[in-house]
């Protein structure tokens, strides 16, 4: 398969890796101090796992698995709201697949379906507004949750949403942005990062010159990588070398996707639709000042928000919860007291064992085996 | 009381001769009627359900279908039973509907015991409302597969039921077939350096089922394999193939089966992530939608573990057959970890192959 099995040869990767080792043995880092790279992005984190590269990687690297995750990042009272906008009578409430199991205070989306709630899985904002023309005499709200990756296309169909003056729908807007949500990490004093991967698609549309105050700031050199094992790997050389030669930049590994000056036209979509909320809560992370988005005055027609009553509580998290210092990179998911015994993918109790992306899932399903095995090497 | 003389008027007999006639069902849909146990319900068995599935009136006549345990002692010395509910929606997709899949299934749950499929049984649902030509068609196709596979319907039930306590058609088939003298096939009977194959590509039912219910916006040529597997068992088995445990691939895919056997065995199971085989299409599929095929349902597709003396020649047997042209060694066991299924991921690097949770569902970005 072009653009995907090329991006996956095990010969090429050998040697990247062999690469990688050689780099870091020249940087002094051993497994006792390991380079600290977080990868921010939760695709990153389903790419290190699925192919296995976690246990491939020398000990004097490690990887850190950010808050890239919108779904394990949605907050409980967030979910409480879209639980209680998609019980109201006459609602078709239309969701991407990965929320449904995301655990409110009380209930998950798919309980609430369960109850008797239309809950319908779209794969777009359009397939919803699609439903709406479908069902003028419902109120079809879509749940928009994600980073600069998904917002373009709810901005774009909220465009057009409202050249068609479609009248019963509207969107419950989650979407967050990367930057300020990079500057709240960059601002932890527990953090030790020594650099990123930065988001591949989130990057696609914003381009490469946001990222800068990483750099000449926090002195952490920025690298956007594509989503293949080898786009990974090669994205870890370049960081690397970025070390050796003693510089600090954002430097481009996904260039087949991701133009320097990102996608305008998403851009001016995005603009137009939304502005950013002087605060939005974040699971573990907490609040962050202008992390989220919502709808621009001139959409509030379309703003789920002011038509249905909502409970808008802030719900703390679970105290047994550490997901916080998981999204940090401050411990590893198996660190957590509650790891594989209360919160399990079954059971959820933190965000980050949500959704097949969360570090906590991640590890649970696939990272256990290497994990145990590099635990089983230092003892 | 009537006398003989009253049914020779001209008048009785001409409603008697009505009475025996074998009612023709007319109406265009099912309504509630035909689940009523009255004339309407016999006319839909006789013209609509018995025809297509091969029964006679006079097989129908009594509750319950009658074996004669000799006949079938000379099968083999036990019985295998199994039950199968089918609600798939759409009832027609590419590659075969859920008259087919019904009949298929359930052969396939009793021919990985090993057993000889013999009789089946057809239980409908019907939602008010199903056009009468859908019907038709499913049950055609169900008579097909069974005529095709050898197997006979021997009983059924049909209830019709109100419009919204359904979705179009469910039906349940229950099996019965009796499996040889001698054979033993169980999943707790894997052990160390045994081979796992399968009969060939991942993923094309669940895959062809997602893009037929057309939420997808996906176009693709990708077929359900829908197909019955006991004659490529019977195959194996005339071949002096050692099979200990054997599984058909449906629902939860190759990982669920896997991580079955394991805890059953409490062996290892090391899979080689480039020996699967998947149509490039389903890969595709996959990755558009971050799906795994490994998850992925499968109709026509088993698994089974023999000594790895007789790879080779189980390879062979099923590569001479049309349902495993592709078949392949996949997996290998091992002692310890236990319990675990592992993944060669093809990259060079492995991971634990964990059954999924619930359904698998698409990923955002």
């Amino acid at each position: 398969m072009r653009f995907v099995s090329e991006f996956r040869d095990p010969a090429t990767g050998k040697k990247v890796l062999q690469q990688i080792e050689q780099q870091l043995r020249q940087l002094g880092h051993d497994a006792s101090h390991p380079l600290k790279i977080m990868e921010v992005c939760g695709g990153h984190t389903h790419t290190i796992f699925k192919f296995g590269l976690e246990g491939m990687l020398p000990p004097s690297i490690e990887l850190v698995h950010g808050p890239g995750c919108p779904v394990c990042v949605l907050p409980v009272g967030r979910l409480d709201d879209a639980i209680a906008i998609a019980s109201q009578p006459d609602v078709i409430f239309t969701t991407f697949g990965d929320t449904l199991r995301v655990p409110g205070s009380q209930k998950s989306l798919l309980q609430c379906k369960a109850e008797g709630a239309d809950i319908r899985t779209v794969y777009s904002p359009t397939d919803a507004l699609s439903l709406a023309r479908q069902h003028p005499q419902k109120k079809v709200v879509f749940f928009g949750i994600g980073f600069e990756t998904t917002a373009p296309a709810t901005a774009l169909t909220l465009l057009q949403a409202r050249e068609e003056a479609v009248s019963n729908f509207s969107v419950f807007c989650n979407h967050i942005t990367i930057i300020p949500t990079l500057e709240a990490i960059l601002a932890d004093p527990s953090l030790r990062i020594d650099g990123f991967l930065g988001p591949g698609h989130v990057t696609m549309v914003i381009g490469l010159e946001p990222y800068t105050f990483v750099c000449d700031v926090h002195k952490k050199p920025f690298v956007i990588s594509g989503f293949e094992p080898l786009d990974v790997l090669q994205s870890l050389v370049m960081l690397l070398e970025q070390f050796r030669q003693g510089r600090c930049f954002v430097e481009n590994q996904y260039k087949r996707l991701v133009q320097p000056q990102g996608n305008r036209v998403a851009q001016q979509a995005m603009q137009t639709v939304f502005e950013a909320r002087e605060h939005f809560e974040w699971r573990g992370l907490g609040s962050i000042p202008h992390s989220g988005l919502r709808l621009r005055e001139a959409f509030s027609a379309f703003d789920a928000e002011k038509h249905f009553a909502i409970p808008a509580q802030q719900v703390a998290d679970p105290k047994a919860c550490q997901c916080g210092d998981v999204l940090k990179g401050a411990i590893k998911p198996w660190q957590c007291k509650v790891f594989g015994t209360a919160c399990t993918p079954e059971t959820p109790i933190g965000a980050c064992m949500v959704s097949s992306e969360g570090a906590c899932a991640a590890y649970y399903n696939y990272g256990r085996l290497s994990t145990s095995r590099k635990l089983e090497a230092t003892r | 009381m009537t006398s003989s003389k009253d049914t020779e008027h001209p008048l009785f007999q001409r409603i008697e001769g009505v009475r025996q006639r074998t009612g023709r069902v007319r109406d265009p849909i099912v309504t509630q009627a035909h689940g009523g146990g009255g004339k309407a319900m016999r006319d839909l068995i006789d013209d609509v359900i018995c025809g297509a599935l091969g029964m006679s009136a006079q097989q129908i006549q009594e509750d319950q279908a009658r074996f004669s345990l000799a006949a079938l002692a000379q099968y083999g010395d036990r019985l295998a039973f199994t039950t199968d509910a089918y609600v798939v929606s759409p009832l027609f997709f590419p590659g075969g509907d859920i008259g087919k899949l019904a009949v298929n299934g359930t052969i396939n749950d009793l021919a990985v015991s090993g057993a000889i499929p013999l009789y089946l049984s057809c239980s409908l649902i019907i939602e008010e409302g199903l056009p009468m030509e859908t019907l038709r068609a499913v049950l055609q196709s169900m008579g097909e597969a069974a005529r095709a596979a050898s197997v006979h319907f021997v009983t059924g039930d049909t209830k019709v039921v109100p419009r919204g306590a359904a979705d179009q058609l469910f039906v349940t088939t229950t099996g019965i077939g009796v499996i040889p003298q001698g054979l033993e096939i169980a999943a707790h009977q894997l052990q160390p350096n045994d081979a796992i194959l399968i009969n060939g590509y991942l993923g094309d039912h669940g895959a062809a089922i997602l893009v037929a219910r057309g939420e997808l916006q996906l176009e693709t040529t990708i077929e359900s394999d829908c197909a019955a597997l006991h004659g490529l068992i019977a195959a194996l088995h005339d071949a002096g193939i050692t099979i200990r445990a054997m599984r058909d691939i449906t629902r939860g895919g190759l990982s669920a089966v896997l991580n079955e056997l394991a805890q059953a065995s409490q062996v290892h199971i090391a899979v080689d992530g480039t020996k699967l085989p998947i149509r490039p299409e389903v890969q595709g599929f996959c990755e558009i939608l971050g799906f795994d095929p490994i998850h992925l349902a499968n109709e026509g597709k088993l698994a089974l573990a023999v000594p790895s003396e007789q790879i080779e020649q189980a390879l062979k047997v099923m590569h001479a057959h049309p349902l495993g042209q592709q078949a392949a060694h996949i997996a290998t066991c091992r002692p310890t970890p236990a319990g675990l299924v592992t993944l060669d991921t093809g990259f060079g690097g492995e991971r634990i192959l964990e059954m999924l949770v619930g359904e698998q569902l698409p990923r955002i970005c």
